[in-house]
Order: structure tokens, then C-alpha cells, then sequence
């Protein structure tokens, strides 16, 4: 047996999983109709590929995935498309998100499809891009694209598979009725995956002691084939990918790394049947095993359950009684959460369906102030100070919370579920999570605005400038022009007055040896030169500017009288606006003032 | 020479003090021009936090003339697009009292607007692209205008110039995506719960539609 | 050795300026909202305490004492006390533009932080040389420097924690610094 650690904090909950593995695992009728969420995964959500009205066949692909970190859709069972819309999903905001809605006509017809059985002869790349096509994605809760997963690149060679039996969280026993039934086809799966990350020297699964018989199933399907079975005491969250690391290798993953990171590789149990189906059945994920139960319905038990099957469906073949529980939960108790209503459906992440009784489950009750235990210190798998991440949290201290790391807590609730006072710990790290990313986010938009500003400033002073520069030379450039004049004229001569030197492509006066066009120049020029030259008229110029101005300046002002009147908001730019105009007012005046002199 | 000063006690004290004054004098003389200060990084600091919209609400013609008028004393209180954790993270760096958004320069708005032009009444007038601080608005002279709404910071400084008043703000919709978890209620109060005989709702649902 | 293990323990915990001889608490106040600003203020007491026992020790030796003047030597410490305060200001100003303004009118007020003149002129009064001066100097920083920022860090958890209406602020922020107090008295009789 290999060694195992033991991992700092964890909590020991009542199992509660013995209600719901008396029976096998079950189907159920095919639902009437089937909603299939376009994002049930980590990265971008898939696009459909399919129309109104379409029909479509049992396992037929009716979305495409988007991109690298994405994963299509497949009919759970076949019928028509009805409908490609926006439908509530489970979610804890209650928002709705685009789904596609197929009525089912019963016959559940396969498409054509087929898999390779010699997978070992198979590139992993082709075994890769079966599991990418069939839409795999982990199934343990976190839902990340399977293929991009066990791609992780030969910077990154890996040397050891953890398949993930753990299914720590009370209540659910999905994977353990899952490995009881289906061992055979489940280390298949394992085999597959080693194919797939060319044979990594250490392949364990992972598994709590309170699973005695499927630990017996296993056994005979591992015998010889260099996967161990590594059992460990049972205890809340060693299921967390960075905690199993820690229990089965002693290695503690840094903050940020992943798992490849080091070398590992960590899959669910579930996906290891789903890729075994994948590759070897050509069948695409289109069903789970999910676990119902609770006090609320009549018959605890696991099923077989297709993709897109509304709760509502699950709850109402089980005897479920409304009236005896207050919520139900997808997921398990430590960190499931409430549906907002039984209307949404099941997605390829959903292990459980946990319907309480009142006295299984209470309502929340009310929180008292933190009495400073350090209950939940002693609770934390990752070694984290709850009690000050509470406090800060609820100061709205970014800092310091990032300084105590708040992006390492895993959220297992093990921190909530100790806490004397009832606080709802996980909800204040959640939200403080949440408020610290929206802050990134809008850093970088406003230090983006900042430079288009910036660079806004800049283009308009280049322009500017660059009419400066040209007004500077068309001036240069008639100066010479007239003074050529002069002097041809006083030469007596018609000498054509070349082209000023001048190079900004401006209006030089033309080679051209007519007198009369200098002339006319020179003449303008005169004239233009007149005008510079009379005080009195740069006088009347500046006093007509001044004029203009004041007038502009009342206007502003009676705006802004008016903004303050009526209040409407505009008062600071109105009157950024006034003081703009005044100083024009007074730089005309210093002119002035300057040509008095 | 000594002697004399050790004698004469009043020029003795005399001489000691204004002797001290001197070399110290001189000392701080030497360290001022040493440690001579030029231009003010708190400024640079301040521009940070700033939402750099630049929509003037401040009554200052942009985030960094404000910068600098906190810089030289003035109230942190004016920026309605920042809002109360701009206050708080300025107040944080100059460990200053955070005080509440001063109203008179306009109310910190729940909703992100962006600008919209109705394409069907505009003009081509420009007025609006010259308005715009950060170059949002694409078009020309005489040629349809219209905003890229993902460079638009909402500071609607485009909305007065419009000689048709064709703009609009239009509030930005909230996106799961987008979505996040509201702070709970504080420990000590009553927690509004008891819905028995339905499902209840997700009981955190402050802040969603 | 012995002698200056002796001094720094008397100076920086059983003699503690701030909280046993209850000398510079304005600056213990004033500027402890943030750990950071605290720290900063921290060391520029230190080093200004330090500076000021050398210097006062010997403005004292070299100009007071042989001519007479040993009345003078308030105002003397206090002229030197005010330039080393003014240099650490421009120091500061330039090294770190934040600290500086964030310690604000502070920084100056160091000059009539009681706990400056009281070591310049208690190593006076205990005929200490140089080194010893020095010594008193730096440890009275030392001191002054842990109670400072032990008290900041009490005070940031105290801003985030659930104090009544009517003690926020000053109130509970005295009433700690208070039992700090009491618990820095255990140090009597340690030497």
C-alpha cells in the first residue's frame, strides 16, 4: 500500500450516503423535454450548429466548440429542435443563459457512431481529439475542457495520473455507485488516459476508506496493470485536486501553478468512464450518473442521467414532497448551492440532487458576531486565517486580504460549517473575490483610457504644431517671394523670382517668369503687410476678438446660472467650460494690452 | 579670545547660540540643495486610482488636473465615476478620513452607461468626435459617426455638443460573466429567510436583476 | 557589553518612553492609523533621536559646558533638535514622497515630541559619555519604535472590528494604549 499524507485542518460531517446506494443505479423515462445549456464548462461557450425545427439524433453534435478552451454538445436523446434561447440555468444569480431546447419523440435513436478498441496503436493526438469531439469536461464539478487538460504541452512532460475517487462531500454517491457497477470500463478509461499522456510512471487512484466495496470492485480490474489503489481515511475536502496531490504524493502545488506545473495530472473518476465510452464506444458525453436524494424525496438513489433533463423531471419520479423541505440543492451540502427554481437543467457537472427535509437540513440561521474561536482556523485545509479574511472582507481591505491570500481558499465551507456563530463565512470570501477581480478589471479599462487620453492630447498638440510649422513657412515663403519682387523690380529686370527654398510643400510662388503673378503676390503681400504693420488696425482686429470672446463668456456664464439653477448635474463642466473662455477672454486682453504698449 | 568669551557670560551665550545657528544653518543650507525636490510622484499616485474618464464632473478639465488639485490639498469627495471605492482608495494612500460622494458633482450611478448614436439622425458634424477624451467615436466630416463602444468610459462629455441631440447613454446590461456575489448582511442582524411550502430563492440575490 | 545590553533593555522596554515615562505621545497617537505610516514614522524618530543624543551630547560638552552656559541648554537642545528634524524632513521628502505626506504636519511636530528633548537633557543629567548617550538615544528610537508599530497593528484590527458607537476612535484607541501600558510596567525591577 503506497504511503499517504495527511493534509492540515478538514472537518468530518455526517456521511449521510447509505441512503442512496441500496439500489443500483437507475434510468429514468426520457424526459419530454431536454434543455442543453451551451456553456457547462470552463471557457467559451459553444455555438449551435443546428436549426428550429430540426431533427436530430441521439448523440448528433448540435453545438460547436469555440476555440481552444471549449467543448461541443451532443442530443441527449433524439427529437426536434424547439428552441434556441435564452432558459434559466443553474446558476446562483438566477440569470438566464442560452440553451437549446430539444422535445424528445421517444425512440432515443442512436446516430451512426463508432469507436477504436486498439487504442494503444492510436496516436495521442487522434485519442485527444476523440475525447475533445465526444465534449468531455470534467465531470468532478469544476467542468474543464477534458482535451486541454491532458494536453498540457512537452514543456510539461508528466509523470504521474491521480484518478480522483475521493467524492468527499456528504451525500453524494454518484462516483461510488459508479466504480461499484462499471470497475471494468472505468479502469479501461484509466489505460486510455495513460495512453493518451504517453504512460506516466505512477497512475493511483485515489480513494476514501468509507467506499470498502468499491474498493473491492477495483481490485481485480488494477490487478497487474500498474494502476494503484491508494485508500485513504476518509475526511472533508480531501476530494480538492490540490489537497489528493498532497494526500497521495506529499507534494504541496504553489499558489497559481497547476498540477502539469509539477508534472500531474488529476481527472475525475467519472471522466475516466466518459472517455472510455468516448474512444472506445465513439459515444459522446450525453448522460451522468447523478445522485438524488435527501429526506424531501421518497427513493434515495442514483441515476443514470441524460444531459439537459430538468430537475424538476428527477424530483417528480422520486416522490418528491415540497412541502417537507425548504430548498433544493445541486450539489451536496458543503458546497452545493439552491436552485432558484426545479425548472433548470442537469448539466455534465451535476453529481447531485440534494433535496433536504426542514429537519435535515434547517434554514440558515441568523449570524452572531465573530466571538474570535479560531474554530475555523483549525477547520482550514489550506492553512488560511478565516477569522482575518472575515474581518477584512468586511472592511473591504483588498490589500490585506490579498496579502492573506484569499485566492487560495478552495471555498469547501469547512470554515462555515465550524463556525459557532453561524457566519456564513464562504459568502464574505466569495464576495470579497469578486469585488478584488472587478477592481483589476477596471484598473486595466482606465489605465487603457488613460493612454487613449493621453495620446488624444498628444495628436491634438501635433496638429497643432503642424499647422504652426505650416502657417510659419507659408509666411517665410511669401516673405522671400516679395523681397525677390522687390528686388527684380528694382533691378529693372523681369528675372523670374525663383522658388523659395522653402521644402514643406507649401504655396511658393511658381517659377514662372510673369512679373504679373509676383506682382499680384507682392501686391497681397503689401496689402497683408499694411494691415500687420497699422496698430490701429491689429487694434480693431483684437478689439473685435474681444468683442466675440466676452460675448461667448456671457453666454457660458448664463448656462452655468442657469445649470446651478436647475440643478441638472452639468454645473462642474459648464463652468470648466466658462473658465476655458475666460482664459481665451484674457489672453486677447494681454495681447492688447501688449500692442498699447 | 576664549578667555574673554568665558568671562563675559552675555557674550558668551550670545556667541555659543548664534555660533549653533550658523553651522546648523549652513548644514541645512547644504542638505536642502542635496535633497532638492523636483515635480510631485503623488500626483502620478493619485491619477492612478482615478476612473480616467475625464468627463470634468470634478469641475477640473480631466482626471490629472484634479490629481493634482488633491495633490495640493483639495477634498477627495468629487468623482462620481469612481464612486465611493475611489474615495476609499485615495483616503487609503494619504490616510486622510474617506468622506462621503459629495453629491454636487453628481450621483455615483449603479448601471456602466456607454454612448449610442441614432445613425439615422446624424448629421456628420464632427462636434462629438472632438469632444470625445479618449477617440471613441469613429467617423469624419460629412460621413456617418459612430461610437466603439468598448473604448467608451460613459463620461458622456459627446451627448452636449450633438447639434441634433442624437446620442444616447445606454446602461451596459449585466452578463453572468459579469455577475458577482454581494457581501452578506452583517452578523447581529436578522436574516430575512422563512419561506416555507416553496422553494426558496438563492438567498444572496442583492445586487442581480 | 554588559553595560550596553543594560542600557538598551532599560531604555527600549523598562524605561520605555512612551508607555512607562508616558514622553511622545502625541506621534503615538497621531500617527498610528497604518501600519505603514507607522513604520515610516518609526524610523524617522529613531533617527532623529539618535542623531539629537549625539549632537546635544556634544553641543553640550564642547560649547556649554566649558563656557558656562548650562542654562542655555534648552534652547540649545531645541535648536538642535529642530535642525536634525528639518534635514530628516528633507530626506524624506525626497527618498519617499508618500511617507512624506503622509506623515504631514507630523514630521515637523517631531521637533516638540517631549520624548526628544527629554533624552537629550536626561543624558545630561546622568553624566553619561558619548557612547552611553549615543546609546540612550537609539535605544529610546528602539522603543518608541516597537510600541508604535505593536499599536498600529492593535489599532488596523480595531478599525475593522466591532467596536460600540461611542468608543470608535480615540476612545478605544486610548483604552488600549492604556492596558499597553499597564502590561509594559511587568517590566519593572528586570534590571
Amino acid at each position: 500500500m503506497s504511503r499517504t499524507w495527511v493534509t492540515p485542518g478538514g472537518v468530518h460531517p455526517p456521511e449521510n450516503k447509505h441512503q442512496s446506494v441500496t439500489l443500483p443505479i437507475g434510468q429514468l423515462p426520457i424526459p419530454e423535454k431536454l434543455v442543453i445549456p451551451l456553456s457547462q464548462h470552463i471557457g467559451a461557450p459553444a455555438t449551435p450548429c443546428v436549426e428550429m425545427g430540426q431533427q436530430v439524433l441521439k448523440g448528433q453534435v448540435i453545438a460547436q466548440a469555440v476555440g481552444m478552451v471549449s467543448i461541443p454538445m451532443h442530443a441527449p436523446s433524439s427529437g426536434t429542435i424547439s428552441a434556441i434561447e435564452h432558459r434559466p440555468i443553474a446558476h446562483s444569480s438566477g440569470m438566464l443563459a442560452p440553451c437549446i431546447e430539444i422535445t424528445t419523440d421517444g425512440a432515443d435513436t442512436w446516430i451512426e457512431h463508432q469507436g477504436i478498441s486498439d487504442y494503444e496503436h492510436i496516436s495521442p493526438r487522434k485519442l485527444l481529439e476523440m475525447v475533445g469531439n465526444a465534449g468531455i469536461s470534467g465531470m468532478g464539478g469544476a467542468g474543464f475542457p477534458s482535451a486541454v487538460k491532458l494536453n498540457p504541452g512537452r514543456q510539461r512532460p508528466i509523470d504521474t495520473l491521480i484518478v480522483n475517487a475521493t467524492e468527499c462531500e456528504p451525500y453524494i454517491t454518484a462516483d461510488d455507485s459508479a466504480i461499484r457497477e462499471r470497475a471494468g470500463e472505468i479502469v479501461e478509461g484509466i489505460k486510455i488516459l495513460s495512453a493518451i499522456l504517453d504512460h506516466p510512471t505512477n497512475i493511483m487512484i485515489g480513494i476514501e476508506d468509507n467506499k470498502p466495496e468499491a474498493i473491492a470492485a477495483l481490485a481485480p480490474h488494477v490487478e497487474d496493470s500498474g494502476i494503484s489503489v491508494v485508500v485513504f481515511p476518509t475526511k472533508y475536502p480531501s476530494g480538492g485536486e490540490k489537497q489528493l496531490i498532497y494526500i497521495l504524493t506529499g507534494k504541496e502545488l504553489p499558489a497559481g501553478k497547476l498540477p502539469a506545473d509539477e508534472g500531474m495530472v488529476c481527472i475525475n473518476i467519472g471522466t475516466t468512464f466518459a472517455i472510455k465510452r468516448a474512444v472506445i464506444d465513439g459515444e459522446p458525453l450525453i448522460s451522468r450518473v447523478t445522485t438524488v436524494t435527501g429526506d424531501a424525496v421518497g427513493t434515495p438513489r442514483n441515476y443514470d442521467t441524460l444531459i439537459g433533463t430538468p430537475v424538476r423531471h428527477l424530483l417528480e419520479h422520486n416522490q418528491f414532497d415540497e412541502q417537507a423541505g425548504g430548498r433544493v440543492v445541486m450539489g451536496g451540502p458543503m458546497m452545493g448551492f439552491t436552485l432558484p427554481s426545479a425548472d433548470v437543467p442537469i448539466v455534465k457537472t451535476t453529481n447531485c440532487i440534494l433535496a433536504p427535509s426542514y429537519a435535515e437540513i434547517p434554514d440558515d440561521e441568523p449570524a452572531q458576531p465573530c466571538i474570535r474561536c479560531g474554530m475555523c482556523a483549525e477547520a482550514c485545509p489550506v492553512s488560511l486565517l478565516p477569522q482575518q479574511l472575515f474581518w477584512y472582507a468586511q472592511a473591504e481591505e483588498h490589500d490585506r486580504l490579498e496579502a492573506h491570500n484569499l485566492f487560495d481558499c478552495i471555498e469547501c465551507g469547512a470554515c462555515s460549517y465550524v463556525c459557532p456563530s453561524n457566519i456564513p463565512l464562504v459568502q464574505y470570501y466569495r464576495a470579497a473575490k469578486g469585488d478584488i477581480r472587478q477592481a483589476r478589471e477596471e484598473k486595466v479599462k482606465s489605465d487603457h483610457a488613460r493612454d487613449r487620453f493621453e495620446f488624444h492630447k498628444e495628436r491634438i498638440e501635433q496638429a497643432e504644431r503642424e499647422k504652426e510649422a505650416k502657417r510659419a513657412a507659408r509666411r517665410e515663403a511669401t516673405q522671400q517671394a516679395k523681397a525677390d519682387h522687390l528686388a527684380a523690380t528694382a533691378n529693372g529686370t523681369a528675372t523670374p523670382a525663383p522658388a523659395s527654398g522653402s521644402g514643406t510643400g507649401t504655396a511658393a510662388p511658381s517659377a514662372a517668369p510673369s512679373s504679373s503673378a509676383a506682382d499680384i503676390i507682392a501686391a497681397a503681400q503689401a496689402r497683408a503687410a499694411a494691415k500687420q504693420a497699422n496698430p490701429e488696425d491689429q487694434r480693431a482686429k483684437l478689439e473685435r476678438t474681444i468683442a466675440s470672446a466676452e460675448q461667448r463668456l456671457k453666454m457660458a456664464e448664463e448656462k452655468l446660472a442657469e445649470a446651478v439653477n436647475s440643478d441638472n448635474g452639468k454645473q462642474d463642466k459648464l463652468s470648466a467650460a466658462v473658465e476655458n473662455t475666460r482664459q481665451k477672454l484674457e489672453q486677447s486682453k494681454s495681447k492688447l494690452a501688449e500692442l498699447a504698449e | 579670545m576664549i578667555e574673554l568669551i568665558a568671562q563675559n557670560p552675555i557674550l558668551a551665550a550670545l556667541v555659543a547660540l548664534v555660533g549653533l545657528s550658523i553651522l546648523f544653518g549652513a548644514l541645512l543650507g547644504f542638505a536642502a540643495e542635496k535633497f532638492k525636490v523636483v515635480g510631485d510622484p503623488i500626483v502620478e499616485q493619485i491619477d492612478e486610482l482615478l476612473p480616467q474618464t475625464q468627463c470634468g464632473q470634478c469641475g477640473f478639465p480631466g482626471c490629472r488636473p484634479y490629481a493634482e488639485s488633491i495633490a495640493a490639498g483639495d477634498v477627495i469627495n468629487k468623482c462620481p465615476p469612481g464612486g465611493q471605492s475611489t474615495i476609499n482608495a485615495i483616503a487609503n494612500l494619504l490616510d486622510v478620513p474617506a468622506p462621503e460622494l459629495d453629491a454636487e458633482h453628481g450621483v455615483e450611478s449603479e448601471v456602466k452607461t456607454v454612448a449610442y448614436i441614432r445613425e439615422d439622425e446624424c448629421i456628420g458634424c464632427t462636434k462629438c468626435i472632438q469632444a470625445c477624451p479618449v477617440d471613441a467615436i469613429l467617423g469624419a466630416a460629412k460621413l456617418m459617426h459612430t461610437v466603439i463602444t468598448d473604448e467608451c468610459t460613459g463620461c458622456d462629455l459627446c451627448v452636449e455638443p450633438c447639434p441634433v441631440d442624437c446620442i444616447d447613454m445606454l446602461p451596459v446590461a449585466e452578463t453572468i460573466a459579469d455577475w458577482k456575489w454581494s457581501i452578506p448582511a452583517k452578523p447581529g442582524q436578522m436574516i430575512a429567510s422563512d419561506r416555507r411550502g416553496e422553494l426558496s430563492p438563492a438567498t444572496h440575490n442583492e445586487g442581480a436583476a | 557589553m554588559a553595560e550596553f545590553a543594560v542600557i538598551l533593555v532599560s531604555s527600549i522596554l523598562i524605561n520605555n518612553y512612551v508607555l512607562v515615562q508616558f514622553l511622545g505621545l502625541c506621534p503615538f497617537m497621531g500617527v498610528s492609523n497604518k501600519l505603514e505610516s507607522a513604520i515610516g514614522m518609526a524610523a524617522a524618530t529613531t533617527f532623529v533621536l539618535t542623531l539629537t543624543a549625539m549632537a546635544s551630547y556634544i553641543v553640550n560638552a564642547m560649547v556649554l559646558e566649558p563656557l558656562g552656559l548650562i542654562y542655555l541648554r534648552t534652547i540649545a537642545f531645541i535648536l538642535v533638535i529642530a535642525a536634525v528634524v528639518q534635514f530628516t524632513k528633507m530626506f524624506i521628502e525626497k527618498t519617499s514622497p508618500l511617507l512624506y505626506r503622509v506623515l504631514g504636519v507630523f514630521l515637523p511636530l517631531i521637533t516638540t515630541n517631549c520624548a526628544v528633548l527629554g533624552v537629550a537633557l536626561q543624558n545630561t543629567s546622568k553624566d553619561l559619555n558619548f557612547v552611553q548617550s549615543s546609546l540612550y538615544g537609539f535605544g529610546a528610537g528602539a522603543g518608541f519604535s516597537l510600541v508604535l508599530i505593536l499599536f498600529s497593528a492593535m489599532r488596523e484590527r480595531l478599525a475593522a472590528a466591532d467596536v460600540p458607537e461611542s468608543f470608535k476612535g480615540a476612545a478605544i484607541a486610548m483604552i488600549t494604549a492604556g492596558l499597553m501600558s499597564l502590561a509594559f510596567m511587568g517590566f519593572s525591577g528586570l534590571v
